[in-house]
């Protein structure tokens, strides 16, 4: 491990091992609907809370990404994950059945990346031979904490983004220890800082986060010395259209041009032409369903060779909100190569 | 002659929400409450009589007759109770709908749930 | 902050930024919506105001009885899962009549009942219609105490 400034590299990279992905039925509709593991048009996954349907899709996706391995449970070493719902219980219900050691994390959406690069500083120190990374959001359970019950007849603005139903798992292994060693691999990591530049609606996550997703980039572009020539793709998760647009215009001013190989996870998940879904897709399951289906995917197909993924996160409280704060937002990336 | 008007003054009413709910950051919440203090503030100062009288429904409907329906509460508690009236006149008079808002909410958690939306 | 250290753009520039390109609300188009639903459904409460009014209810009952036709469509309406896919078209047009005050108490008691009748419908029944109430009664309290300062003063104001 070398760190250059506030970014890590892994001369010895920890390997991607398995993933998998659940999706819930807009998403199945959606472009990428064909790449996920499982995909439901019940989203209640034959529950009886939409907490509990959120809890079901982690332990899905965890449970089949494990799968994927030559594994048992009890060789991952430590579970990080984490998820929109208050106190992440759809993680500690989920996962509880496991028996894994676990580390609860916050990071909103970019709670996959948060997850990926905490599990690969583990495996590359030592700490570690297999860690795992889960995440989840549910529209439904999204919607009744932050927002309004399902049933409220009321408009959405046409910057709000609409929460995705999905989880995501990623399982990845200490470099000599892997078995599917020809993987994609963690290159090295960027951990966000909280950045703002004064934007207060709560409709507009994509603009909150975008200064976030500009600002680790930058700090990764200058750490490192490398360009956005040097990846295939950069994909932020989940901005939004409005915050990938500000983004790359941010990154412009800044001297860095990415538009011509910049995507959003958020933009990528529905159809962008259908304004039902606003700005596109949110939560920590929108990143995590693309990233452990389409990119890891196009990535072992040898479609993409250097990924920048970059997990973006608004981390407001409806209390921080309605006490009239701005919305702090927090980016962090991971460089994925095959 | 009376449904035309209450159409067109009840719509009109109901677009200039929405054009402070497209054009300004004015919550809905924020915009309602307005409307019933508005409807208060037409029975205070005398005008809310004329108004129902010209467009009936077109202004009871509205949010904005709920202030209407708590100013005239308020007015008559007071000259038929004296200062209580003050305190109770307008839930009294709003009782009714209230009461059955109330009633018809719980009745329908009973039975029905919210659906899959996701 | 650090983000202006990084970042090339101020706040003040950035929030200029995001307004100008933020997409904008079809504001024709729900403004027509909002008119046709919101006039149709004050016409609705018009009618259910006459047939009460023929029926010989005095005009403070055939008020309530028009508010509480209104309410329970708007409750059927909500209890089978379409109210919602109204208000998304209709906007202000079921929002501002007393059915968008009907839908955001039915639709909390459905949501929350998932925590119990006691702690989730009933704690949760006023989430979002709770601030109509409170400031309406707060409002005619305050008007009814102005009534009460005049009376006192000895203006004539029709009690």
């Amino acid at each position: 491990m070398i760190r250059m400034g506030s970014t890590v590299i892994f001369d010895e990279p920890p390997v991607i091992e398995s993933w998998a992905s659940v999706a819930g039925n807009h998403e199945k509709k959606g472009p990428l609907g064909s790449y996920f593991d499982i995909a439901e048009e019940d989203t209640t996954f034959g529950h009886k809370t939409w907490e509990q349907s959120e809890s079901a899709m982690q332990n899905m996706a965890f449970k089949t990404a494990l799968e994927k391995t030559s594994f048992q449970a009890d060789s991952i070493d430590y579970i990080f994950a984490g998820d929109l719902d208050n106190q992440c219980i759809a993680s500690s219900f989920g996962l509880m059945s496991f028996n894994i050691p676990m580390v609860g994390l916050f990071g909103a959406c970019s709670t996959m990346a948060e997850g990926i690069a905490l599990s690969s500083l583990l495996l590359a120190g030592g700490a570690a031979n297999h860690c795992a990374a889960v995440t989840s959001s549910h529209f439904c359970s999204a919607e009744r904490q932050f927002r309004y019950p399902l049933e409220y007849g009321g408009q959405r603005p046409p910057t709000a983004q609409w929460t995705v139903t999905g989880a995501g798992a990623t399982i990845l292994s200490k470099s000599g220890q892997a078995v599917a060693s020809g993987n994609p691999k963690i290159r090295a990591a960027t951990i966000g800082r909280i950045t703002q530049l004064g934007i207060k609606d709560i409709n507009n996550m994509g603009g909150a986060m975008a200064p976030a997703a500009a600002d680790t980039l930058t700090r990764f572009f200058q750490d490192t010395g490398k360009k956005p020539d040097d990846f295939d793709l950069i994909v932020t998760g989940d901005l939004g259209e409005l915050g990938l647009s500000l983004t790359i215009q941010l990154l412009q001013a800044g001297g860095y041009d990415c538009s011509d190989r910049m995507n959003d996870c958020g933009c990528m998940v529905f159809d962008n032409k259908d304004k039902h879904y606003g700005s596109g897709g949110s939560g920590c399951g929108c990143s995590a369903i693309v990233l452990n289906s389409y990119i890891l995917g196009q990535m072992l197909a040898g479609n993409l060779k250097n990924v920048l993924f970059i997990g973006t996160g608004a981390l407001m409280s409806p209390t921080s909100t309605y006490q009239g704060e701005i919305i702090p937002a927090i980016a962090h990336l991971v460089h994925i190569g095959i | 002659m009376m449904y035309v008007k209450a159409f067109l003054v009840g719509g009109i009413i109901c677009i200039i929400a929405q054009i402070l709910i497209d054009k300004t950051k004015i919550t809905p919440a924020r915009i309602l409450v307005t409307l019933v203090g508005l409807g208060v503030l037409s029975v205070a100062v005398g005008i809310s009589d004329k108004l129902v009288q010209f467009a009936g429904a077109g202004f009871t409907t509205p949010i904005f007759g709920f202030g209407i329906a708590l100013g005239n509460g308020v007015k008559k508690a007071i000259a038929e109770k004296g200062w209580l009236g003050a305190l109770g006149g307008g839930l009294t008079a709003t009782s009714i709908g209230i009461g059955a808002v109330i009633f018809l909410a719980v009745l329908i958690a009973l039975f029905a749930k919210s659906k899959d939306k996701s | 902050m650090p983000s202006d250290q990084v970042n090339k753009v101020n706040s003040a520039q950035y929030k200029k930024m995001v307004e100008e390109q933020a997409p904008k609300s079809n504001i024709g188009k729900d403004c027509l919506m909002a008119f046709l639903f919101g006039g149709s459904l004050c016409v609705l409460g018009q009618i259910a105001f006459d047939i009460a009014k023929s029926a010989g209810l005095d005009k403070d009952l055939a008020s309530a009885v028009s508010s509480i036709s209104l309410i329970t469509l708007a409750a059927i309406l909500t209890a089978f899962n379409v109210f919602d896919d109204i208000g998304r078209i209709a906007g202000a047009g079921t929002l501002v009549p007393i059915t968008g005050f009907a839908n955001s108490v039915v639709a909390s008691a459905m949501e929350f009942k998932t925590e119990g009748f006691v702690f989730g419908t009933s704690v949760k029944l006023f989430v979002i219609a709770g601030p109509v109430v409170v400031f309406g009664t707060v409002f005619s309290v305050i008007y009814g105490i102005i009534l009460l300062i005049l009376k006192a003063m000895v203006v004539d104001v029709g009690l």
